[in-house]
């Protein structure tokens, strides 16, 4: 089957490069991947779920519910991408124009939630708002109530509340980092030419940033909408989405021609977002030069600087940082059955002991080391497929603007369908996944891609053509150009996609949870592995190891920012 | 599709077989006993070439998340047959058996284990194992095995119970329910939390165990009864135990909730100071637990049927069935296997359990899970 894709995508290309002068590897090697790990696996999974519709149709399935999921999908994905942008769109100003002590670590610290393990971010939520968690437990002694006053786990609040501590580092990444090179002299140009903050910001600064914004919305919304561990564990078993409802007509029912059927429609649902997007997005970006080293970095001196820094920096903190305090603070308190609590380290002391000495015990070095390798893995594969993608969609062609539609695809798309489709097709050699490790750096770059795209290409666009031109004319080839003008641009973003890919592959667990060959488990498996046997020590353990990744990423993060400063 | 394309299929197909049939073929005479039978491994079939192998060949067993064994147990299988087994964790008990399932036209692995008596009909109704009559299954009870054909042999068992915080009980000087029937009483209002049966396990056998009891008609009064009464219920095992039992580390708010009949001596094994007696207890009376039997099976179109039969052999032998408890806690089916101390000590095993015949499961868990979403969570 490969060869028949490589042969049509060369067609497709051919024709393209002609028209547009485009050199042909822009594009082979992104499209080679996608079609490889992405067309490859879901139409085998498509075409199973076709062969048994046509044999057994389409009995059992729940058409009535249908209409519902539906709704609520596009309903909670709409109003969380709001509530993300709400919370992340006055950070990322604070962080591109403001300069204040520990902003460096604390925008390394407010990536930690965008990491975390479902089950991990839950334990953290009920933790701090749970029904006998910190909050209740306040409210409860200051108002002298016999019964938790917030009732917030297990109901659409939770959702939305879980998908903000997710996302919310998207905008302050995605927007922030074109916010902070965006020229100040226009700003101040429409300052002095009288017109006023509000205005300079509606008028000026709002069109600039548009395409961050639309792109920080795109992946804010496709994340959501394919949301699945948050929509289960967090909102409980009264929510349905899409994706919650693939998983269990796969997973639990067998219903392969039903669980088809909706991931063909999950499928269209986010083919049209993304062109919703691309239609919103259509207009040629105002070209500008980006700042290379941003200057003009205020300092907080007035009262309503420091009320507008210290009020966002403390709502930052409180709704994505608690919770991960929480967590932290739990992995070293020991509860007695009479509830005293004891400090220990007990918890991190057993990590390393395998007292069971069970085949699968995970050293948490190892942990680490495995999870580390992937990351690395995957920050390799997606930067270097999204500078090429990145760099070949600045021509906007109608071809690039499918290709445009057409990467965004994967983060729109059921794990649980995609998995399947690596089970199904990946098994044999070379790519068998019994045995090649590299098969789960590959399933965290599907999904990174996006994100690095995403970043890397807004701020390739908003490179003025002038600049390229006085290259040309000065005698720079076209490779040239590339490495001279747009790359320096683009390494910023390139950096904040890197920061994405690294995350998203050291949080992931789904697929590495069957990709990953038990030999070679990743922290959030160990995690996992915990949480599924009773006991003190193993609950202890699995908050000891999820604060080691919190502590890794947080670090992972600072190391890849400073590459950045030098 | 025009005929270049086609050839290309072709080609592309016959390259693969080809590759399939010289892998086969490579892998065919290692099949061979590097060491004599010993009592762990029955005398094997004259099938196999006597030369041994130095290279090791590999077993691939698929098998569910919450699988584990010591070491030292897996070493011993891999010395004795000059064997590295690898191990394909493959979601939970469902999702292990539909990949399975769904991978069937070219399996991912020799063995199965751990499909259970609540999916042991979909795997044969899919037809995914050979059958094997081992040797082993002599020192197994009867009871424990449901397929007459021996294409699923039983390795362990255990129960789904509700455990409670002794704790709470004790505080609150409330008697602790006995029958399922005492849950929907008004002083054990909101005092439970379940698991959707839709996506988990446990959920699923507990109710499993109310249609058991009540019967196919009445069950869903009781459910009704339970909403009324304040049921929690959440979607898998990791949250009810842990985000809302009493009991557990978690510190939740309700102190019963649907678990294992082996997480009381659990919490003894995994506690971080050491207990005299676990902090929880399983509620065992006549039909508040739902007996699970776990089954492995060797999957059909294996290129390696010899080794497949000596995994299986080895996980009924006393060696591996004396590790079951510790390791996976649940209980061996081998007579001959001795339980270890803890556990004769602490273990609850209820004389009377909840079962029900796997056909009626396998032909009504859709719209029995279905009826229960509409009565308890619409």
């Amino acid at each position: 089957m490969t060869f028949g894709l490589r042969r049509r995508e060369n067609g497709a290309l051919g024709a393209v490069s002609q028209r547009a002068g485009l050199p042909v590897w822009l594009w082979a090697a992104p499209l080679l991947f996608l079609g490889l790990f992405f067309f490859y696996p879901l139409s085998a999974v498509l075409r199973l779920a076709g062969e048994a519709a046509l044999a057994e149709g389409l009995k059992g399935a729940p058409w009535s519910r249908l209409g519902g999921a539906l709704w609520f999908t596009f309903w909670q994905a709409c109003v969380s991408t709001l509530l993300t942008l709400l919370a992340g769109l006055p950070a990322a100003f604070v962080f591109a124009r403001y300069r204040f002590r520990g902003k460096r670590l604390l925008s390394a610290l407010l990536t930690i939630p965008f990491i975390l393990p479902t089950v991990v971010a839950a334990a953290g939520f009920n933790a701090l708002l749970g029904p006998r968690g910190w909050l209740n437990g306040l409210l409860m002694s200051a108002f002298g109530l016999n019964y938790p006053p917030v009732r917030i786990i297990n109901t659409v609040s939770a959702i939305l509340l879980a998908h903000i501590f997710y996302n919310t580092s998207v905008v302050i990444r995605v927007v922030g980092s074109v916010w902070a090179q965006l020229d100040n002299r226009l700003e101040q140009a429409a300052r002095s030419l009288g017109a006023s903050s509000w205005r300079t910001f509606l008028e000026v600064t709002l069109p600039l940033l548009r395409p961050s914004v639309l792109a920080a919305s795109l992946l804010v919304f496709l994340f959501d909408f394919t949301s699945f561990g948050v929509v289960l564990l967090l909102g409980g078993p009264r929510f349905t989405t899409l994706e919650v409802e693939i998983y269990l007509q796969t997973m639990q029912f067998l219903n392969l021609p039903f669980s088809g059927l909706l991931s063909v429609l999950q499928l269209a649902c986010t083919l049209s977002i993304t062109t919703l997007y691309l239609w919103l997005n259509r207009r040629q970006p105002v070209p500008l030069s980006p700042r290379l080293s941003p200057d003009g970095l205020w300092s907080v001196r007035r009262w309503r600087q420091r009320l507008l820094v210290g009020g966002v920096i403390v709502g930052i903190t409180f709704l994505l940082l608690l919770p991960l305090v929480a967590l932290a603070l739990r992995s070293f308190l020991v509860i007695s059955p009479e509830g005293d609590l004891s400090l220990t380290l007990a918890y991190y002391r057993e990590l390393f002991i395998n007292r069971r000495q069970t085949f699968f015990y995970v050293p948490p070095m190892v942990a680490l080391r495995n999870s580390l390798a992937y990351g690395a893995a995957t920050v390799t594969i997606s930067l270097a497929l999204g500078l090429l993608a990145a760099s070949a969609l600045n021509r906007r062609g109608r071809f690039e603007r499918w290709m445009d539609a057409i990467l965004m695809l994967p983060l729109g798309t059921s794990a649980v369908t995609l998995g399947l489709g690596f089970l199904v097709v990946f098994t044999r050699p070379p790519v068998d996944l019994r045995s090649s490790p590299w098969l789960v750096p590959i399933a965290h770059s599907l999904v990174a891609l996006p994100f690095v795209v995403r970043t890397i290409q807004p701020v390739l666009a908003s490179i003025p053509s002038a600049l390229r031109q006085a290259a040309a004319v000065l005698g720079a080839s076209p490779w040239r150009v590339r490495r001279e003008i747009d790359w320096p641009i683009a390494t910023r973003a390139a950096l904040a996609g890197a920061i994405f890919s690294f995350t998203i592959s050291l949080g992931e667990f789904g697929a590495t949870s069957f990709l990953a060959r038990p030999e070679y488990p990743t922290l959030p498996v160990a995690i996992f592995r915990f949480l599924a046997q009773p006991g003190d020590l193993n609950y202890g353990q699995a908050m000891a190891m999820a604060s080691l990744l919190m502590f890794i990423c947080g670090l992972s993060v600072l190391v890849i920012e400073n590459i950045e400063r030098k | 599709m025009n005929l270049k394309y086609k050839w290309m299929v072709v080609l592309a197909a016959s390259l693969l077989l080809l590759t399939a049939c010289v892998g086969q073929s490579s892998q065919t005479p290692s099949l061979s006993p590097s060491v004599a039978p010993t009592a762990l491994q029955p005398p094997m079939k004259t099938e196999s070439s006597p030369q041994p192998s130095s290279e090791p060949q590999t077993l691939t067993v698929m098998t569910h998340d919450s699988f584990a064994a010591s070491e030292e147990v897996i070493a011993e299988f891999e010395r004795l047959n000059n064997t590295k087994v690898n191990f394909l964790l493959s979601g939970d008990t469902g999702s292990a058996l539909n990949r399975a399932v769904l991978t069937k036209a070219s399996p991912l692995a020799d063995v199965f284990y751990g499909v259970d008596n609540t999916f042991l009909s979909r795997a044969l109704r899919e037809d995914i194992f050979e059958p094997y009559s081992s040797p082993a299954l002599a020192d197994i009870p009867d009871a424990y095995k449901l397929d007459a054909e021996n294409r699923a042999l039983p390795v362990d068992f255990g129960d789904v119970c509700i455990n409670y915080d002794k704790a709470y009980f004790e505080q609150k000087g409330l008697i602790i329910p006995q029958r399922l029937q005492d849950l929907i009483k008004p002083e054990y209002k909101g005092l439970l939390v379940v698991e959707n049966p839709a996506t988990s396990s446990p959920g699923l056998a507990f109710l499993l165990a109310t249609i058991a009891d009540f019967g196919p008609e009445n069950y869903l009064d009781f459910w009704k009864a339970l909403r009324a009464n304040d049921v929690a219920v959440v979607n898998d095992w990791s949250t009810a135990y842990y985000t809302n039992f009493s009991g557990s580390s978690g510190k939740g708010q309700q102190p019963l909730v649907v678990s294992y009949g082996s997480s009381p001596v659990a919490e003894l094994i995994f506690a971080s100071e050491p207990l005299s007696e676990p902090p929880t207890a399983s509620i065992v009376d006549k039909n508040t637990c739902f007996r699970q039997i776990e089954f492995v099976g060797i999957l059909k179109g294996t290129a390696k049927r010899a080794l497949a039969e000596k995994w299986v052999d080895f996980m009924l032998g006393v060696s591996f069935q004396e590790d079951i408890p510790l390791q996976m806690f649940v209980y061996p089916v081998n007579s001959q296997a001795k339980l270890p101390e803890e556990f004769v000590k602490f273990a609850q095993i209820p004389a009377e359990p909840a079962m029900l015949p796997i056909d009626l499961i396998d032909q009504n868990r859709e719209q029995w899970i279905t009826a229960w979403d509409e009565a308890v969570l619409r």
